[in-house]
């Protein structure tokens, strides 16, 4: 029994609409369920589900279209009930005497003195909004992606023109004057200011300065294109640098992004030479050159956020933990070894921050294992398929192959709960390597189902026989709404090493792997 | 290169108006950040051409 209903003009955006389709299917009785604006791209998905007909097959972009498949028509017209419910909800929530403006020119006569836009509509639209953003003065941050690399570079290009910051499109995180946007964690204040091209990434340096310590003036985002793409030739880098090294609270400055363009990454490294200031950059999947004047070169995200806190205090940085928790690290995996059947080999990784995954994937072919992953693009590093890990594979299951129609593993960890079954059903899997990514924007409680989950792939593998390792470290602080000490609590209960930072945990799984491998 | 208007940003209280999804407004509301969230709507109904037709008078 199928039931399409369309609700002309009623314009929700995509992560309420995905997690709304999610409640659904959840539904008894329920075969299929999709709660959709009437975009293109919906459109198509609904035909080749079978879901498209009637009024829904000319619905527009504003419209709300409701598809529902169930087992019954009573099934069906529930479902529908429960949806109009939940959109009920959603335009009574967020106080009753709000004004919501429709267009920028409306929202600027109720709150002139506005000076940021957030922008996290549909990248199609992203720009054009962005750019009446900016000729009116006001600094960008566009969520975004999606949005074509020429309307960026033309965006960048006025922002500099009138002295703006224009973070993004694909910006995840920024943290300005103290106050966590889109995604990032609550950390102390204090001297180190960012820029980076890397959203998880600049979630993990912030979150391990802060653990160690340290404090933050600004951290700017710039979205991860801006380096990595000759012709955006790092425009908000520059300008971020530019700022920070005007900037009196700032006393030192760290740069991150992934693997730059050369011509982009040497155009960068001259400003921070000129900057006056002590810097630390972190490229990653580079091998640290040495320092080059004032600016040095981390291996790893929590060596550039240690590097940062010790010139903050006018210490030089001396590498003081590698050796003893070496030989620590060493003595765990022995233990981690013991219990696991002789066909387990290989670790997987499953990660919701792309950045996190590659820095895992960076160590281990520098300690000279071949990985598979859908990070790298190289014929013969890349995995076959996403869906399904070959060998050693580490996933970033925040790619759009995983995300296209349902929300990002950050905000729903049900994606990485049946990848986690999935590695566990396969005999060869010795080793489960996660990330947990904390602060605003991620799941309320990412670590009880994702222990859940831990726990049950543990209970399955012992039941044959074996020993499932399962590693994993939190980028977060205790700032966060989440409680990062329970969030710990709940994966060390599922038998989980939880590692103080990414990099951390990768180097365990390292130690893990070698041993098994010594077998 | 002119940043002086980022300079002046971090030293001023931000004032958020947050287009697109509503949590973002919600998570600067808990930080105590003024925010004015819109109630934003793909233009000329999603219609590809009217849209660049705007975007022409719009420059």
């Amino acid at each position: 029994m199928k039931k399409i209903l369309v609700r002309k003009n009623a314009y929700y955006d995509s992560v309420f609409l995905m997690l709304a389709t999610k409640a659904l299917k959840q539904w008894p009785g329920i075969k299929e369920a999709v709660v959709a604006m009437g975009t293109e791209v919906n459109l198509g998905l609904l035909k080749e589900i079978g879901l498209l007909s009637g009024e829904a097959e000319s619905a527009k972009p504003n419209d709300l279209v409701i598809a529902i498949e169930a087992e019954t028509g009573d099934a069906a017209e529930e479902a529908c009930r429960i949806a109009e419910e939940i959109l009920k909800k959603k335009s009574h929530g967020g106080g009753e005497e709000e004004v919501r403006p429709a267009s920028l020119d409306g929202a600027l006569k109720i709150f002139p003195e506005a000076n940021l836009v957030v922008i996290s509509v549909p990248g199609p639209y992203a720009g054009r909004e962005a750019r009446r953003a900016l000729n009116k003065g006001l600094h960008v941050m566009i969520f975004s992606d999606h949005v074509p690399v020429e309307e960026e570079v033309e965006l960048k290009d006025l922002a500099q023109e009138r002295g703006l910051l224009m973070m993004g499109p694909d910006c995840g995180t920024a943290i300005l004057n103290g106050k966590p946007l889109c995604f990032a964690n609550g950390v102390g204040r204090g001297p180190i200011g960012l820029v980076a091209a890397s959203g998880s990434g600049l979630q993990e340096v912030c979150c391990c300065i802060d653990r160690m310590g340290g404090g933050i003036s600004q951290a700017i985002g710039t979205g991860g294109r801006d380096l990595q793409d000759r012709r955006v030739k790092g425009r908000m880098m520059l300008m971020g640098i530019e700022a920070l090294k005007r900037d009196p609270e700032t006393r030192v400055i760290v740069v991150l992004s992934k693997p730059p363009a050369e011509e982009v990454a040497a155009t960068v490294l001259s400003k921070l030479e000129d900057s006056g200031k002590p810097c630390v950059v972190h490229f990653l999947g580079r091998k640290p050159p040495g320092t080059r004047g004032s600016v040095r070169f981390s291996g790893n995200m929590e060596e550039a956020a240690a590097m940062a806190v010790a010139l903050s205090k006018g210490e030089e940085y001396r590498e003081r933990w590698r050796a003893p928790l070496g030989a620590e690290m060493a003595r765990v995996a022995e233990a981690e070894v013991k219990f696991m059947a002789s066909e387990q080999k290989y670790v997987r990784g499953l990660f919701a921050g792309g950045t996190l995954a590659l820095e895992a994937v960076a160590l281990f072919e520098e300690e000279g294992f071949r990985i598979l992953s859908n990070v790298r693009k190289e014929p013969g590093l890349a995995l076959r398929s996403p869906h399904r890990s070959e060998g050693h594979a580490i996933v970033d299951m925040g790619d759009d192959v995983f995300t296209l129609g349902r929300p990002h593993p950050m905000i729903d960890p049900s994606l990485r709960e049946e990848r986690i079954a999935k590695e566990a059903a396969d005999p060869e899997t010795a080793l489960l390597l996660l990330d947990v990514v904390l602060g605003y924007g991620a799941h309320g409680d990412p670590c009880g189902p994702l222990a859940e989950s831990v726990a049950k792939a543990k209970a399955q593998v012992a039941g044959r026989g074996g020993y499932l390792s399962v590693i994993a470290s939190l980028t977060g602080t205790e700032k966060d709404y989440q409680n990062m000490a329970e969030q710990k609590k709940k994966m060390e209960a599922a038998g989980c090493l939880v590692m103080p930072s990414n990099y951390q945990a990768a180097v365990m799984a390292l130690h893990v792997i070698r041993k098994v491998g010594a077998r | 290169m002119n940043v002086r208007k980022i300079n002046e940003l971090f030293s001023k209280e931000l004032k958020v108006i947050n287009m697109g999804l509503d949590s973002f407004a919600d998570n600067l509301r808990r930080e105590e950040v003024e925010v004015l969230q819109m109630d934003w709507k793909p233009p000329a109904g999603g219609d590809k051409h009217l849209i660049a037709l705007l975007d022409k008078l719009d420059r």
